[in-house]
C-alpha cells in the first residue's frame, strides 16, 4: 500500500466533534477506539447478552417477539432513505419458515451528499454488528452479509478486522455466548454502481451479477438473496439497535419525536463553514443544525437545501428554515429526509449548473433496464446541459416537465423518480431562474455571468 | 481491431495463469457463501486481479470464470456494468475525482481541472510517462471531505486543495515503481 497518510480524512472535523447533540451512535468516539474493548467499554454487547442472558428487568433474556416488540416502540425508521419503520418490516420475515433465510446491510452508500454510514463502519463497526447480530436472532436468521461502498475500500478492510474481533470472542459464529443462536457474518465490496443502493439490485450484485433491479413483488422478505427470505436494513438503523435493546424503545422514542424516534445522523456538505456529520435527536430545526456546522460557509446567506440526498427535491431557504429534522417535517414541505444528506447551497449558486450535474449523475448511473429511465434521464440531462450553455429553447421547460412526468413511477425501482425529483423540485421553486437562463442565453447569478 | 484485449469469440478462450496465492486469496472470498454460490466472490476475485495486475484483462475474467464455475460472458457483465473496473490498462496511479454536486460545491470540479492540467491530461487520459491516469468520477461517498479523490481504487484522500493536488503527486511520484 502506499503511505498517503497524510491525505487520509482522520474523522476529526466529520465525526469526533464536540457538536453533536446526544449522540448515541457517534458518542465517545476518536478513531483509535474502534476496537472490540473499547466498544464493550463503552457498554457494547450488553444489548446482546441482555436478549440471550437476562438482566435485572429481564432475568430470562428476551424473546424474538419481545426483541421485535421493541424496536416497533422504538419509532425506529429506515435509515437509508426510505423511512420505513423497522419493526414492521422485521415483523414481515417468515421466521419459522424452515429454509435459510438472510440478513443484508446496505452500506453501499453512494447517495451524493451522505458520508455517515462511512463514519460509523470506520470507527464504531461493532454497534452495527451487535445490532445485526440483534437482528438475525429476532428474525431466526443464521448468515448475514454487510454490502460496502466500493469506494471506502479501507472501511470494508476495517469492518473486516472488526468482524474478525467478534468472532475470536465469541459474538459471530455458531452457538453464540454459549446460546442455540448461531450467526455468520461476512463483508462484501461493491465496486461504483450507484444502482447497487437499491436493495433487490444490491442483491443481484450480491450474487455476482449485473446491479439490475428486480421487480417488486416479491419483496425481499419472500424472496431475496439466492431467492430466500432476506431483510435488509441500512447500517445506521442497524447501528441504532443495541441502544434500544439496552435503553428500551420508549427512551429511544422519547430522544426523537413521536413517528421519529431517536437520533439521525445528518451529513451537513456543501457551503457549510464545517462541513461534517452531526448526530442529533429527530425533530431539531434545521436552523440549530445549520448553526452547528457553523453556518453558511463565508457568511453568505442560504439560497437552497437539498434535505435528503440529491435524490430530493430542493427547497428554498425559506422554507427550509421552518423546517424540523425528521421524515414527517420534511415531506410536508414537499421534499423527503432520504438519507440525510443535507447538500447547503448558498445565493452565489446557480440552480441551473447544479441540476445539470445532477442530471448528469441520473443518465450515468441509469442501469439501462428500463426505457424511460435510460432514456428520460438522458433526456434530462441533454436538455439541462443545453440550458445552461447558452442553448436553451423557449419549449425547453415544459419539456422537461413532461420528460420528469413520464418517467415518474413508470420504472422498475426508484432511479427513474430520484432522476425526476430533483427536476421537479427545482422547476417548481427556481423556474424564473431557468426561465431567465433560456431567454437571455446567460446565469442571472452574477457570478456566473 | 489489432491488440485487442477482448476475448473475441474463439473456439478456445486464452485463460490468464493465476498464481498460488492469487486463487489463495480468491477462496477467502468464496468462502462467505454458500458452496452452490460461488459466484456471489465474482466481484471481489475482479478487484484482486485488478489490484494485482492494474486492470482486467479477457484472459484473467476466462480464469475467473474457470475458478468460480462461471461462464466467461457472465463476468464480462461484471466488469463492464460496474464503473471502478478498468477494462484497460491505466497508468500506475489512478486518480479518481469525484465532481458530483456536494463536491463540485467545494471546488471538486477546480481539482479535477487542476490535476488535468498539473500532469497535462484531460479527463480520462495517461501520462505519457505512464504514471497518472486522470477521470472524472461518481460519489465516493465522503461528501464531508470535498474535493476527495480515489487512488488505486483502495485508498482515499480528501479535503485536497490545489496545494495538496500537488504534494500528492510528488508523495506518488516518490513511490513509483
Amino acid at each position: 500500500m502506499l503511505d498517503l497518510s497524510k491525505f487520509q480524512s482522520q474523522g476529526v472535523e466529520t465525526c469526533f466533534h464536540d457538536r453533536h447533540i446526544k449522540p448515541q451512535i457517534y458518542a465517545g468516539l476518536n478513531g483509535s477506539n474502534w476496537h472490540l474493548q473499547d466498544y464493550e467499554a463503552r457498554g457494547g454487547y450488553q444489548a446482546l447478552r441482555k436478549i440471550l442472558d437476562g438482566d435485572a428487568a429481564m432475568p430470562g433474556g428476551m424473546t424474538p417477539d419481545q426483541v421485535i416488540a421493541e424496536v416497533k416502540a422504538s419509532g425506529l425508521r429506515g435509515r437509508g432513505g426510505a423511512g420505513f419503520p423497522t419493526g414492521l418490516k422485521w415483523s414481515f420475515m417468515p421466521r419459522a419458515l424452515p429454509v435459510q433465510k438472510y440478513l443484508v446491510c446496505n452500506s453501499d452508500e453512494g447517495e451524493p451528499g451522505t458520508c455517515k454510514d462511512r463514519d460509523i463502519l470506520a470507527f464504531n463497526p461493532h454497534t452495527v454488528i451487535e445490532g445485526m447480530i440483534i437482528a438475525a436472532y429476532a428474525m431466526g436468521i443464521s448468515v448475514g452479509y454487510n454490502y460496502i461502498h466500493g469506494e471506502i475500500f479501507e472501511v470494508y478492510e476495517r469492518f473486516e478486522a472488526a468482524l474478525e474481533e467478534a468472532r475470536a470472542a465469541g459474538y459471530l459464529g455458531n452457538n453464540i455466548l454459549g446460546s442455540k443462536h448461531s450467526f455468520q457474518l461476512h463483508a462484501f465490496h461493491g465496486f461504483g454502481a450507484y444502482i447497487c443502493g437499491e436493495e433487490t439490485a444490491l442483491l443481484e450484485s450480491l450474487e455476482g451479477k449485473k446491479g439490475q433491479p428486480r421487480f417488486k413483488p416479491p419483496f425481499p422478505a419472500s424472496f431475496g438473496l439466492y431467492g430466500k427470505p432476506t431483510t435488509i436494513n441500512n447500517t445506521e438503523t442497524f447501528g441504532a439497535v443495541p441502544w434500544i435493546i439496552r435503553n428500551g424503545g420508549q427512551a429511544y422514542l422519547e430522544c426523537g419525536k413521536p413517528n421519529n424516534g431517536g437520533t439521525k445522523i445528518f451529513s451537513m456538505v456543501g457551503d457549510v463553514e464545517r462541513p461534517g456529520n452531526y448526530e442529533i435527536p429527530m425533530g431539531t430545526s434545521f436552523a440549530q443544525l445549520l448553526e452547528l456546522a457553523g453556518g453558511v460557509k463565508g457568511g453568505k446567506k442560504l439560497k437552497a437545501v437539498i434535505p435528503g440526498g440529491s435524490s430530493a427535491p430542493v427547497l428554498p431557504a425559506s422554507v427550509m428554515m421552518d423546517c424540523t429534522m425528521d421524515y414527517d417535517s420534511i415531506a410536508k414541505a414537499g421534499s423527503m429526509l432520504g438519507s440525510g444528506a443535507v447538500i447547503v447551497m448558498d445565493e452565489t449558486r446557480c440552480m441551473v449548473k447544479s441540476l445539470e450535474r445532477l442530471s448528469y449523475f441520473y443518465t450515468h448511473e441509469s442501469c439501462g433496464q428500463c426505457t424511460p429511465c435510460r432514456e428520460g434521464t438522458g433526456w434530462l440531462y441533454r436538455v439541462v446541459n443545453r440550458i445552461e450553455h447558452g442553448q436553451g429553447r423557449a419549449d425547453d421547460l415544459a419539456l422537461l416537465d413532461s420528460v420528469a412526468e413520464s418517467i415518474m413511477g413508470r420504472t422498475i425501482c426508484a432511479l427513474g423518480d430520484a432522476a425526476a425529483m430533483p427536476v421537479r423540485g427545482m422547476l417548481k421553486h427556481f423556474r424564473d431562474e431557468f426561465a431567465y437562463h433560456v431567454e437571455h442565453k446567460t446565469c442571472m447569478v452574477p457570478q456566473y455571468v | 481491431m489489432s491488440s485487442s484485449p477482448v476475448n473475441n469469440t474463439a473456439a478456445q478462450p486464452v485463460v490468464a495463469k493465476l498464481s498460488e496465492a492469487t486463487l489463495a486469496r480468491f477462496d477467502r472470498e468464496v468462502a462467505k457463501y454458500p458452496a452452490d454460490q460461488k459466484q456471489s466472490a465474482v466481484m471481489a476475485c475482479l478487484s484482486i486481479v485488478q489490484q494485482e495486475q492494474g486492470w482486467v484483462s479477457g484472459e484473467a475474467e476466462n480464469a475467473i470464470a474457470a475458478h468460480l464455475g462461471m461462464a466467461p460472458i457472465a463476468v464480462r457483465e461484471v466488469t463492464t456494468f460496474y464503473n471502478m473496473y478498468n477494462q484497460q490498462p491505466v497508468g500506475q496511479f489512478k486518480l479518481n475525482v469525484c465532481t458530483n454536486l456536494p463536491c463540485q460545491l467545494r471546488n471538486g470540479q477546480a481539482a479535477l481541472e487542476h490535476l488535468c492540467q498539473k500532469l497535462g491530461v484531460d479527463n480520462g487520459g495517461t501520462t505519457a510517462d505512464g504514471l497518472f491516469t486522470v477521470q472524472q468520477c461518481e460519489c465516493l461517498g465522503a461528501c464531508a471531505d470535498a474535493p476527495v479523490m480515489l487512488v488505486n481504487d483502495r485508498q482515499m484522500v480528501s479535503y485536497m486543495s490545489h496545494a495538496r493536488i500537488d504534494e500528492l503527486v510528488d508523495v506518488l511520484k516518490a513511490q513509483a515503481k
